[in-house]
């Protein structure tokens, strides 16, 4: 995984609530047994006027000229600004993998599912909480500025606007810690092995049933 | 000091590790598997050279790409015959406890075999890369749903990285009427809290409705947990629970079983226990609930009619409910027992066992399927639960009254396999996601309970059951 410090990049609006993991990524992508390459078809349906399938040239499909990033303002955008609910529904990582794949690095919305929510910064992706307000107010300097670029902060924390006006946010010092590492967490886990194995024998002395099976 | 929720105890009971801020490491006691969100965590294992930590905790078998007719003639679609064999060939590599390849007489929904052999138990955690893994919470387990990382963390090395949910109790009290099921509970609950009302919770479902619903039910009711935005859902253990999981495959036996059953036992949030939200229903008030719109929570009882966007004073809401009608092609206004339907799907992990096959087949006996409706497709959710089904004659209800009958799997519910909607095709499912496009590309969803689905097929639209078809106006 790669290593998290600041990102200063463009922002992209994606002016809806409850985005659902099936119009971030459709299923019939799921059928990849790869993690990557998913990029092109991040948010597929929204994105092209023709039915996407899986393995397509997606350079000469039609594309539905109205959808965000379809417009060239926000090509090579860094940052996805989203509504309540952000990655609700199924919990495929195939969305974090399709986001972080185009090139996405940073979410910003009011919340987010709970599931995706952790996806993401297994794919070195950082989801950021902010009010409602504060993204509200985001959303129409995003719109009213023509290359309307923010400033996140890892370390210290913070998204920074252009006139300077910065937010805080909040991320478990775990997280955090993952990804401005760049850490592999299953690494980390088996540092502890002798901990889950001690563990491991207590419980199948309590609940030998669930290990019955391997009598 | 205030007393333990299940949820506690449950959480407690796993703990490998907890770090200074709340982040611990959660023993995983079961690991479900299907072809879909598990290649990329073995293509991971391979390339780190790593062994499965426990093998015995894994029960797999594929089913969302599995096509449910014509099972000489195999796995057509390329795409979805490579996941499988890659899924075979993963399991062979790193091992399973269980695993029913594509064709085996068990083989089905993962979330229908699990607790149908008895690997899914009270006090277990349960995990798998799918999102209705919240369904075994129906036993008094832990489960919950991850992401393809975690199935990589979890295969190397037992355990998640995890931090305590807040706790919420959704209480129903009193009597269900004669043909509401666990759907209709669990759609009316959505519809009250809405699908992030239980975000960050897990739910603990009680009361004496709940206690009074089949194990079957509660899965049904435990399965939806995550429509309404909670991870996992939970019910206590009761004597239905120990007598559903007597004698089943996996399950305890002998001095096990009594010393299993008096564990489960203290397996319940206890009298004073805090929880950090509780939410009430009355059972009684509870109607046969259908969707309107694109999400879960676009429900209401089906006396209701279509709601009107102009009434809705919320523009973010107003903008969702018009987005919502253009696409189902719906107006404001329209009765919901009117509208006609192009297909019906009675089966996936919801609603796809024995007790759901009934209440279908109790509206379809003696009945026919509507010359309008062009396909009534009923799925069961286990090679188990269709020999069941065939054995009580089920199949041949169904088959008279112009359904099909077909081998089990996820089917229809999200259309990976061959079985799908047109576009804007409308379907009464009861499936539990209508999401655009859910069941195909352009596709219009309804979601009903098994009953009503069957009611709509009949009748060729949406009927209040209690009239149309209730066990009186039964020939
Ligand atoms: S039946 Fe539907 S919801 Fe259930 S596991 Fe299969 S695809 Fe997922």
């Amino acid at each position: 995984m790669k290593a998290f410090t600041q990102v200063k990049g463009l922002v992209c609006p994606l002016d809806r609530a409850n985005v659902d993991t099936d119009a971030i990524i459709p299923k019939q992508f799921l059928k990849s047994i790869k993690r990557s390459g998913f990029g092109p078809y991040l948010f597929d349906e929204l994105r092209y006027a023709d039915p996407g399938e899986p393995g397509m040239d997606c350079t000469s499909r039609p594309l539905r000229k109205d959808f965000v990033l379809n417009q060239a303002r926000y090509k090579g955008a860094q940052i996805l600004l989203a509504r309540d609910n952000f990655g609700c529904g199924s919990s495929r990582e195939h969305a974090p993998w399709a986001i972080e794949d185009y090139g996405f690095t940073v979410i910003i919305a009011p919340s987010f599912a709970d599931i995706f929510f952790g996806n993401c910064y297994k794919n070195g992706i950082l989801p950021i909480v902010l009010p409602s307000a504060a993204v509200a107010e985001l959303f129409a300097e995003c719109a009213a500025n023509e290359g309307y670029r923010l400033d996140v902060d890892l370390e210290s924390q913070k998204v920074i606007t252009p006139s300077g006006k910065s937010f805080g946010f909040d991320v478990t010092p775990h997280r955090k810690h993952c990804l401005l590492n760049g850490l592999d967490e299953i690494g980390l886990t088996l540092q502890h092995a002798g901990e889950i194995k001690a563990f491991e024998a207590r419980h199948r002395a309590a609940q030998p049933w669930l290990f019955a099976e391997e009598a | 000091m205030a007393g333990k929720t299940l949820y506690d105890k449950l959480w407690e009971s796993h703990v490998v590790r907890e770090e200074s801020d709340g982040t611990c490491l959660l023993y995983i006691d079961r690991h479900l598997m299907h072809e879909v969100t598990s290649a990329q965590a073995f293509e991971g294992m391979r390339l780190a050279s790593r062994r499965a930590w426990r093998a015995t905790s894994i029960v797999a078998n594929p089913d969302h790409n599995t096509p449910t007719d014509h099972w000489d003639e195999g796995i057509k679609d390329p795409v979805s015959r490579l996941q499988v064999e890659t899924l075979d060939a993963n399991i062979k590599d790193f091992g399973a406890l269980v695993y029913f390849p594509f064709k085996h007489a068990n083989q089905g929904i993962i979330h229908v075999i699990g607790p149908e052999n008895g690997t899914t138990l009270p006090g277990m955690t349960v995990v798998c890369g799918d999102s209705h893994t919240s369904t075994h919470g129906a036993f008094g387990a832990l489960a919950h749903g991850i992401g393809t990382s975690e199935v990589e963390h979890v295969l190397a090395t037992q355990t998640l990285v995890a931090k305590r949910s807040k706790r919420m109790l959704v209480r129903v009290e009193g009597q269900l009427g004669q043909e509401i099921t666990a759907k209709d509970v669990a759609l009316a609950i959505i519809g009250k809290i809405g699908t992030a009302g239980g975000t960050g919770y897990a739910i603990e479902f009680g009361g004496s409705a709940i206690r009074g619903l089949s194990l079957e039910g509660r899965m049904t009711l435990c399965n939806m947990a995550i429509e309404a935005g909670a991870r996992a859902g939970l019910v206590a253990p009761d004597e239905k629970t120990a007598e559903y999981l007597r004698g089943r495959l996996y399950a305890p036996k002998g001095a096990d079983w009594d010393k299993a059953v008096a564990y489960w036992n203290t397996l319940k949030s206890d009298h004073d226990a805090e929880f950090d939200a509780v939410v009430e229903f009355d059972a009684a008030r509870i109607e046969p609930q259908v969707t309107w719109g694109t999400s879960p929570e676009q429900v209401l009882p089906i006396g209701a009619r279509v709601p009107d966007p102009a009434k809705e004073a919320d523009p973010q809401k107003r903008s969702g409910i018009e987005r919502a009608l253009q696409y189902m092609g719906l107006a404001a206004g329209t009765p919901l027992s009117g509208i006609k339907v192009d297909k019906v799907f009675i089966g996936s992990c919801t609603n796809s066992r024995i007790e759901d096959l009934r209440a279908a087949a109790a509206v379809a006996r003696g009945r026919k399927k509507a010359a309008g409706v062009k396909l009534a497709l009923v799925v069961p959710g286990s090679g188990i639960v269709k020999r069941q089904a065939e054995a009580e004659g089920l199949d041949k209800i169904f088959i008279a009254a112009g359904f099909e009958w077909r081998e089990p799997g996820c089917s229809m519910c999200l259309a990976m396999n061959a079985d799908r909607l047109e576009p804007g095709e409308r379907c009464a499912s009861t499936s539990n996601r209508n999401f655009e496009g859910r069941q195909g590309a352009g596709g219009r969803t309804h979601l009903v309970s098994p009953a009503m689905a069957a009611a709509a097929a009949v009748a060729g639209h949406f009927v209040d059951i209690r009239n149309s078809f209730g066990q009186e106006s039964q020939a």
